[in-house]
Formats: structure tokens, sequence, C-alpha cells
């Protein structure tokens, strides 16, 4: 397998997501990675000028086509597959946008694909959690000529800034779909950090009873700088948007500080949170399974708990 | 006729605490109960409900894995699915493998509408799907939280990690599902005892002419690190000291 690695670019068109940085960490694990990272978009510079700043990138790529403008996998990938040729290994990152786009792409090279990898070992021989994170697989690739990958954004750090490294623009001649039309994305803007990214995160499950009830975590949120998360059982709910799912269907996050209120720690909730470097966990129940993986517990009340936390640090 | 082709796994039941087995060769399955993969459940009730509206007049449950699958194929039966397609396939069956086999099943079955889970439980690999559209060059929209077709098109919302994103896909198409497209109804056991007369068709990779590759070893499977176990405390001000002597207030 050739050493050198294509990365594909997530960003919204403006900013690089930190995700593409610890794609680059990844890559790194490999012994002489030669990287190379794609940006597709309407208009690529910012981007491009963002990702040739971070340390280990040889090379960024600039594919510019109005129709860009939104990630479709169906429109990226044929492109990603034009570019492929020269390179072993094509990696983008375990979010909803590199799992959707990779894997179209490795069917059309007709590559074998490692999603979520979490290490790397050598240039054949990966890491990656399987059931949900209950078991860790080592796969050995030995024979493979081309391979894609999808990064578990939680096992890497983001690589920091040095190069910079030239920027190329790269013409692909190839037909488009336009089966595929993007109508629209809703967000609900907030001022808080980043749920993939913060250093603190705050979540709240079913005993909140409802979205009213959460206020209480924004609050307590808002003083810590945290970010909000929610068991799936508290999304269903509608108590807080999807977005904000943390866990084995949601997101995986890593922060320094991870805060359960009043979430009973399903394998599947905690399979999202088993990188967290300490977790806390408020539950009335003593005997709930979060308290098995939690550095911190409290059993008691979050009604009169969490007000009272906040009013300690105030 | 106007059919959904509907991809059933089987996997180890969502509820099993799962357990690498000592000698690192596996995780133990001996035993265990094994069900439909959560998402098929999901994919199988949405083709169900567009049926039932009358957007399709079949829907038919495809796998490709070994015997005891008939079991799976046999609740989406009893589910609802009106016949039953089993492609055997023994040892690993792996994304390109399980893609290639359901792109020969959708170039005789000719559906208007594939629908998959978003990743089956077991390998977590979510890849299946987008292999499909791709060898098949056709639309995909994955995490769908939100389905509505016509009859040519169909509107997709899907759970992407910015929030909801609406698509508009041309069909045939690929979609895989999120946990929250719907609600999976409950089998009621006069629909087992009628799902036994359903037609299950069997076939074999060779006959597809689907080479059974594998091309991924598995080389060793381990158990996650533990936690080290954690400390009490006993109110709000307690938490916040302990809070400060990690640095964390
Ligand atoms: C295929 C699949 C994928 C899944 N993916 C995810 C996922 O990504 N993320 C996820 O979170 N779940 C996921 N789930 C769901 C998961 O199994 C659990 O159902 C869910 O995590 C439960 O959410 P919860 O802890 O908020 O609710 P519950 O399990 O109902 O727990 C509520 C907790 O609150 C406590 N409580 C109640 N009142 C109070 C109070 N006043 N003060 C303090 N504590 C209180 C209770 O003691 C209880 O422990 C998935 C399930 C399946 C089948
Ligand atoms: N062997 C198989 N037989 C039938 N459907 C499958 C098979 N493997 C995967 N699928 C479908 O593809 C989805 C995603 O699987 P995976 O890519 O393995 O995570 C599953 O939820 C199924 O709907």
């Amino acid at each position: 397998m050739s050493t050198q690695i294509l990365i594909v670019a997530e960003h919204d068109g403006k900013t690089l997501n930190l995700s593409t940085a610890k794609c680059v960490t990844c890559a790194r694990g490999l012994a002489e990675a030669q990287v190379t990272v794609a940006v597709f978009a309407a208009s690529a510079a910012a981007v491009a000028e963002q990702a040739a700043k971070l340390t280990g990138v040889n090379r960024v790529l600039t594919i510019e086509n109005p129709a860009n403008e939104h990630a479709l996998a169906a429109v990226l990938a044929p492109q990603v597959a034009a570019l492929a040729a020269p390179f072993g290994l094509l990696l983008g990152p375990s979010t909803t946008f590199g799992k959707d786009l990779m894997a179209r792409v490795a069917g059309l090279l007709d590559a074998p694909q490692l999603s979520d990898i979490s290490a790397i070992e050598s240039a054949t021989r990966f890491r990656r959690p399987i059931f949900a994170g209950n078991a860790i697989l080592t796969v050995d690739t030995t024979g493979v000529a081309k391979l894609v990958g999808t990064v578990r954004t939680a096992s890497f750090e983001a690589a920091g800034a040095g190069g910079p490294a030239p920027i190329e623009k790269a013409a692909v001649e190839v037909a488009l779909p336009t089966h595929t039309r993007f109508v629209s994305v809703s967000a609900a803007k907030n001022d808080r950090p980043d749920l993939q990214t913060a250093a603190r995160v705050i979540s709240g499950g079913r005993a909140l009873g409802s979205a009213d009830g959460f206020k209480i975590l924004y609050s307590l949120a808002d003083k810590l700088k945290a970010a909000v998360g929610a068991s799936r059982a508290a999304v269903d709910a509608g108590y807080a948007p999807n977005e904000m799912q943390v866990g084995q269907t949601g997101k995986i996050i890593a922060p320094e500080l991870y805060v359960a209120i009043g979430i009973s720690g399903a394998i599947q909730h905690l399979t999202g949170i088993k990188d967290a470097r300490t977790i806390v966990a408020i539950n009335k129940d003593g005997e709930a399974p979060i308290f098995e993986v939690a550095d911190i517990g409290l059993v008691g009340d979050l009604f009169q708990v969490v007000p009272e936390i906040e009013r300690l640090i105030s | 006729m106007k059919r959904i082709l509907v991809g059933i796994k089987r996997v180890v039941d969502y509820n099993v605490r799962i357990r690498v087995k000592p000698d690192n060769t596996g995780v133990v399955t001996d035993g265990v109960k094994m069900s439909v993969n959560p998402f098929d459940e999901i994919a199988l009730e949405e083709a169900l409900r567009i049926k039932e509206r009358g957007g399709a007049e079949e829907v038919v449950v495809a796998t490709v894995g070994p015997a005891e699958c008939q079991q799976q194929l046999r609740t989406a039966l009893a589910m609802g699915a009106d016949r039953a397609l089993h492609v055997v396939a023994d040892g690993i069956v792996e994304p390109l493998v399980a893609a290639r086999a359901l792109l020969k099943l959708v170039e005789r079955e000719q559906p208007l509408l594939v629908l998959l889970g978003k990743q089956a439980i077991d390998d977590d690999n979510g890849q299946t799907g987008q292999m499909l559209a791709a060898m098949w060059n056709r639309p995909q929209a994955t995490y769908a939280s939100k389905l509505e077709v016509t009859d040519t098109t169909a509107r997709v919302t899907r759970e992407v990690d910015a929030g909801l994103e609406t698509l508009d896909i041309d069909l045939p198409a690929v979609v895989t599902t999120d946990l929250r497209l719907n609600e999976p109804r409950y089998v009621k056991l006069p629909d087992i005892m009628k799902a036994k007369k359903k037609p299950l068709d069997t076939l074999s990779l060779a006959e597809l002419g689907v080479e059974p590759r594998q091309q991924l070893k598995l080389v060793r499977f381990e158990a996650p690190p533990q936690r080290q176990k954690g400390i009490r405390v006993k109110d709000a001000a307690e938490l916040v000291e302990a809070l400060k002597k990690k640095g964390l207030l």
C-alpha cells in the first residue's frame, strides 16, 4: 500500500472543521506518511489556507465547483474517486459528513473501508471499536491495494499549527449527478462551545422531564463555559434537539469533564463518553449503571443539586 | 410493481452485554440472543408504512448470511413483509460483498426504494447503504429521520452533526434509517404463524455472480480498557470541592 494519504477536509465553506486536524494526526501515525488534504468547495481559498497550516500536511488540493457548495456525498464521491489513483489510504472523519461520503467513495473504488479507526499500529494494522465500543478489534489489511477509512475523532488530538504547505488547484473531469439536491439545513444556533470539541460537557437525560427542565443545565453550562449534550431518551422525548445526542448513534466525545445528569448510563450512551477524562454522575438512583464509570458520583435529586452547584461556583 | 427492498442483518441483540472471548478470537455468541439489527426493524417499519399509505405494493426483505439468518427473515415476514430473499453466505460478509449481493437483488427486483439501516450494531461499519448506492449509481440519503415518498422523488430529512438536513432525491434510491424515523410495531403471535406460509427464496452468492471476498483479516478482539473505580460525594459542596481538587473548576 502506498504511504500517500488523502484526507477529505470537512468544512462549512468558511472554517475547517477540527475533525480534519484529527484525521491529520491519525494519518501521521503511519510511518513515512505523505499527507494531502483535499478541499472540495464552491470557493476553497479560506479553508485551504487553514488546512495548509496544520502540522504534518504536505500539500493541499482545492477542487472548486459551484456544485460543491453543499457537501453531498453523491456529488463529492466521484470527485474523490477521480483523485484517488496515487493514494494508498483515503481518510475522512467519522462524523456524519465523513461516514456518509467515504463509504460511497469505497463503493465507487471497490476498495474496502475501515470505519472509526482509533489507532494505526503499522502500515497494515489498524484498531477500531466494534459492538458499541464493547470490543476493540485489530484488523490486518495486508494485500489491500487501496483502503478507505473514517477516523474516530475522539481518539486523536488535533494537529497543531505548522507549515504552511503548498496549495494547488486540482481539476477533476467527472460528470456530476443531479439526482440529489440540497434543500435546507436547520441548526439551532447558540453561543455555547461545540459539543464535539468542547473541553466541558454537561448532559441531561430523561429525568429533566421537559425542554423547560433543560434550562437549569443551560444555565450551569454557561457558568462553566460548557457545551450541553443529551441522552437519546431526552432527545426522543423532545426535551433537546437531535444534534445534542451523545452515544453510539449520536456524538462520540472526549471532553476533559463530562457531567451526566439524570442519565442512567445505558451502554449505548457510555459508548459516546468512554474517552472523557473525568466523568461526573448525578443521579437519584445509587444503583444506576452510570456510577460504574463515574470518577465522581453524587446520589441526589438533580433539581435540588444542580441549582446548588451553580450557586456554589458563582 | 412498486416494490421496496429492505436489508435485514442478524446481529447480537442490543440488550446483550458483549463479552470478548478469553482467546481474543471474537466475542461470545454461544447461547446469546440474536435479533434483527434495530435499524433494519426501523427500515422495515418505514417500508410497511409506505405500503400501507399506498406508496408501494410489495415489501421484500433480504439478507446475506448463514442459514440461521432465516430466523430473522421470518421475524421480518411476521412484521409484515410480503416475501423474503436469503442469499446464503458463510463466514464474514464484508460490506462490499453485502452491497454487491444486494445490488444483484436490486437488478432482479427493480425496487423503487431500498431501505437499509444506517449501521449494523455488531460491526458498527455503517457502509453498506452508501456502497450499494455507489455501485448502483443512484442517490443515497443516510441517517433518515423523516421520509416522504412521491412517485418519482423523495424528500428526506437527515440527522447530521449540525442538526437536520433536508434533501430531495430522485427514485430509485437508497435510504438508510436513523432511530427517530419511526417506532417499529410489535410482532403478534398469529402473524408469526402466518409468516411461516410466506415465500422465502434461497439463493447462493455464486448464482448471483458475487465473489465471497474477505479482504480484511480480523486479528484480535480485546475488551476495552476499564475505567478506575471512582469516589462518591455526599452533596453539591463536596462535588464542587472534588472538581476544584482535580483542577476542573
Ligand atoms: C440501537 C440503539 C442505539 C442507541 N443509541 C443511543 C445513543 O446514542 N445515546 C443514548 O443516550 N442512548 C442511546 N440508546 C438508548 C439507550 O439504550 C437508553 O435507552 C437511553 O440512553 C436512556 O436515556 P436516559 O438515561 O436519559 O433515560 P433513563 O434510562 O430513563 O434514565 C433516567 C435516569 O434519571 C434518573 N433520575 C430520575 N429522576 C431524577 C432526579 N430527579 N434526579 C436525578 N436523577 C433522576 C433515574 O434514576 C435514571 O437513572 C440507544 C438504543 C438503541 C437500541
Ligand atoms: N449481510 C447483510 N444482509 C442484509 N443486509 C445487510 C447486510 N449487511 C449489512 N446490511 C444492511 O446494511 C446496513 C448497514 O450495515 P453495515 O454497513 O454493516 O453497518 C444494515 O443495517 C443492513 O440494513
